[in-house]
């Protein structure tokens, strides 16, 4: 069902008609300034630092209803040093939100994966939180050829 | 909606070991962003929250936007001190919970 209205929108056209076809307006997508409030604000007024965090991702993904998206932190997961929470933000899509991840000493390592959206080429945002509550931060740039955004 | 869950955990593992653990759920994530034929918008029905514990301890969870791909995918790893059971829930919009539970053993 998807594949059939994804051969209609190509076949209408532009690049512009898929983002049109699947309802969104342009004025609908997250922009750069909500998603740096929303990463103010998971950071909760800690200095936000480089490092530390990893985004695995492809540079280019074709189709951007799945995108493969790792994320791992260094991080010795032990009962007093542990990473808490993982927030992934991404500045292109409808919203920025995408996925929290809660760790736990018990997950051995900070590290998952999952798949996510994309509707453009965008930027992806992993930010960690510390069980000290310090915080780290990566960004990653994400081209897309077919936009994910209608499912 | 959704089907039986997908889960791959190892049946044994040595005490301490960090294990992977991958789980898949059939579900469409509607994002609430598609409309229909007629240009009604679709309703937003997603699973918004996975977690996985084992023997009753949180070990990792997630909350999860419309932002995520149909058919939610994890991977994610687990550390192993004793036998027991791991037990995933999956929680859709409204309510509704999917769950189910895998044994492992140590040695």
């Amino acid at each position: 069902m998807h594949a059939l209205t994804r051969r209609q929108v190509l076949g209408a056209g532009a690049g512009a008609a898929v983002v049109a076809g699947v309802g969104i307006p342009v004025s609908a997508l997250a922009d750069a300034d909500e998603t740096q409030k929303m990463i103010k604000e998971f950071a909760g007024g800690a200095a936000i630092k480089e490092g530390r965090v990893e985004l695995d991702m492809p540079e280019i993904a074709e189709n951007g209803n799945t995108v493969e998206l790792g994320v791992s932190v260094d991080s010795p997961m032990s009962e007093s040093d542990y990473v808490k929470d993982v927030i992934i933000l991404a500045d292109g899509n409808p919203n920025p939100g995408v996925a929290t991840f809660h760790f736990t000493p018990l997950s051995g390592e900070a590290s998952a994966v999952t798949r996510m959206r994309l509707a453009k080429t965008q930027n992806v945002y992993a930010v960690a939180k510390m069980s000290d509550g310090s915080v780290y931060m990566t960004k990653t740039t994400v081209k897309v050829t077919i936009g994910g955004c209608g499912g | 909606m959704a089907s039986k869950p997908r889960v791959k955990v190892p049946k044994k593992a040595e005490k301490g070991e960090i294990i992977t653990i991958k789980t898949l759920l059939s579900h469409k994530m509607e994002s609430g962003q598609r409309k229909d034929k007629k240009g009604n918008k679709i309703p937003r029905k997603i699973i918004n929250k996975f977690t996985c514990t084992f023997n009753g301890k949180m070990v990792f969870s997630c909350d999860l936007e419309p932002a995520i791909s149909a058919n939610p995918y994890f991977k994610f790893n687990a550390r192993v001190d004793e036998p027991g059971t791991f037990e995933f829930t999956w929680v859709e919009d409204g309510g509704a919970v999917f769950s189910t539970k895998k044994k492992i053993r140590i040695g």
